[in-house]
């Protein structure tokens, strides 16, 4: 039984059909890949995923329970945690007080030893903990949405469009990290239009335009594909 | 021209008589900085639990001080309550429907009290109404001290609330982006409520520490909403300490205009401040650009 199952999901905004009949799944201990063009529906899935919207058809189960119908924070609840798109860190509040709601939900027993793992992971926070997120940088924003999820300790970590924004060097950081948190038994589903990045370290990889999957496999079967080569690489 | 010990001395009964103002603004920022609606409810609520300390301190006996907590806890679960069952449910959490939602709970609360306990002005009769106690150069009646350091303590307790607890980091993290709150597992209606709660609960305290040396009737909310909506502008809409200051501010000028102007003129002051502030900083002292 897969993590995450994703089942003809179709949702949208108003008269707006985005996701027409969408199927993925994340194994546990995976990191798959959801690549696609800006408005292909990735951000609608993941607000699905999250609890932030109602399908229309089709569902989401975690773990075997659906929870397309759940709240958002039961959802976290259950161990499925998001990093959105644009970081979405707190920003008047300082980098230790966005960690310490991080396990608002979940994982509040045992916050200060993962704290403590945080700071480790990102020595750059604990040398800013006190400072407000808002005044970090783009890269170190992406480290504390990152740093936020974990203090959940999800069971699987979504996140969208991480490397948005962000200097490739810091790009690269932050898919070694996940890659690091990977092997450590987390399970990743990777939103993102930057392809060659993200299929280096996925295993396994989906694309999405306009609300459909167009192609689904390992990602060394989508890197050959000659079709997506000259639609997403230019090659 | 005026002796300068006069003019300490309504100094002195500003800054005691503001003290209690900025808790009741307080309440109201508080509200303001997480549903981002004026409370209009406000100035009812204070009356409702006005009358609250009035029928515990007349039929039981209570000393008013001794009401707090009763009060305090009664008043946030009435706040709870009302946000979960009346205000979110009848505004379907639109922000503008919400304003006017409060409006009526205003409405509805003042009638009721009209028609529950007629349009009287009631007063309580405590033992010590008539102690005094010099501060400086000032006769101060030593119930408005008591209110003045119990308003500064609750002030203070509400600053670690919303600094230091999960409960407060919450709330501060709903007032800045309620999306992400929810993916941090916030269960953002929730805090709504406990924001509302927390606002009204100020309201529980501020009524104890006024009664012994106020009066209750159904409109005697009206003056305390404008007053608080002053401040909250003065000071910047949802700022902690430009609602604390704001308020110690107001008592003064209140205070000052009554010495200079009379009483009936004394307010003139405040709402010069507050069309002043519009004009010249509507972001308030405290605020910060939107």
């Amino acid at each position: 039984m897969p993590l995450l199952a994703v089942r003809e999901l179709a949702a949208g905004y108003g008269p707006v059909e985005v996701l027409r009949g969408v199927d993925l799944e994340v194994g546990e201990g995976e990191i798959v890949a959801l690549l696609g063009p800006n408005g292909a529906g990735k951000t609608t899935l993941n607000r699905v995923a999250s609890g932030l919207l109602r399908p229309r058809a089709g569902e989401v189960s975690f773990d075997g329970q659906r929870v397309s119908r759940l709240a958002p924070q039961a959802i976290v609840e259950a161990g499925l945690v998001q990093v959105p798109e644009g970081r979405r860190v707190f920003p008047d509040l300082s980098v230790h007080e966005n960690l310490l709601l991080g396990a608002y939900r979940r994982g509040r027993t045992r916050r200060p030893a993962n704290l403590e793992r945080v700071y480790a992971l990102f020595p750059r926070l604990a040398e800013r903990r006190r400072q407000a997120a808002g005044t970090l940088s783009g890269g170190e924003q992406q480290m504390l949405a990152i740093g936020r999820a974990l203090m959940a300790e999800p069971r699987l970590l979504i996140l969208d469009e991480p490397s948005l924004g962000l200097a490739p060097l810091v790009v690269e950081q932050v898919l070694a990290l996940l890659v690091e948190l990977n092997r450590a038994g987390l399970a990743v589903l990777l939103v993102e239009q930057n392809v060659v990045q993200s299929l280096a370290i996925a295993r396994r990889a989906y694309v999405l335009e306009q609300g459909r999957i167009v192609a689904a496999g390992p990602s060394a079967t989508l890197l050959a594909d000659e079709r997506l080569r000259r639609a997403y690489l230019g090659l | 021209m005026l002796e300068p010990s006069i003019l300490t001395a309504s100094l002195v009964h500003g800054l005691a008589n503001g003290a209690v103002y900025a808790l009741v603004a307080l309440g109201l920022s508080l509200v303001y900085g997480v549903l981002h609606i004026i409370n209009f409810a406000h100035g009812a609520l204070l009356m409702a639990a006005l009358y609250g300390v009035y029928f515990l301190v007349e039929r039981l006996g209570l000393d008013p001080y001794a009401a707090i907590p009763i009060l305090v806890p009664a008043a946030g679960a009435a706040g709870y309550l009302l946000h979960r069952w009346v205000v979110a449910k009848a505004s379907r959490g639109r922000e503008e429907a919400v304003l006017l939602v409060t409006l009526g709970i205003a409405l509805v609360l003042e009638n009721l009290a009209v028609a529950l306990f007629r349009s009287d002005t009631r007063t309580i009769e405590t033992g010590w109404a008539f102690a005094m106690v010099a501060v400086g150069p000032a006769l101060l009646p030593a119930a408005k001290l008591a209110a003045a350091a119990g308003a500064l303590l609750a002030v203070a307790l509400l600053w670690a609330l919303v600094r230091a607890t999960d409960l407060g980091r919450a709330i501060r993290a709903v007032a800045k982006d309620r999306e992400a709150a929810r993916l941090v597992g916030i269960d953002v209606e929730h805090v709504f409520a406990l924001a509302f709660a927390i606002g009204t609960a100020t309201l529980g305290a501020a009524a104890c520490l006024l009664l012994p040396t106020y009066y209750v009737s159904p409109q005697v909310g009206h003056g305390f909403v404008l007053i608080a909506f002053t401040i909250v502008v003065l000071g910047g809409m949802g700022s902690f300490w430009g609602a604390f200051w704001g308020g110690l501010l107001i008592g003064v000028v209140e205070s000052l205009g009554g010495l200079f102007l009379g009483e009936s003129l004394g307010q003139i002051g405040i709402f010069a401040i507050f069309i002043a502030t519009l004009l010249l900083r509507p972001t308030g002292l405290f605020g910060r650009a939107v």
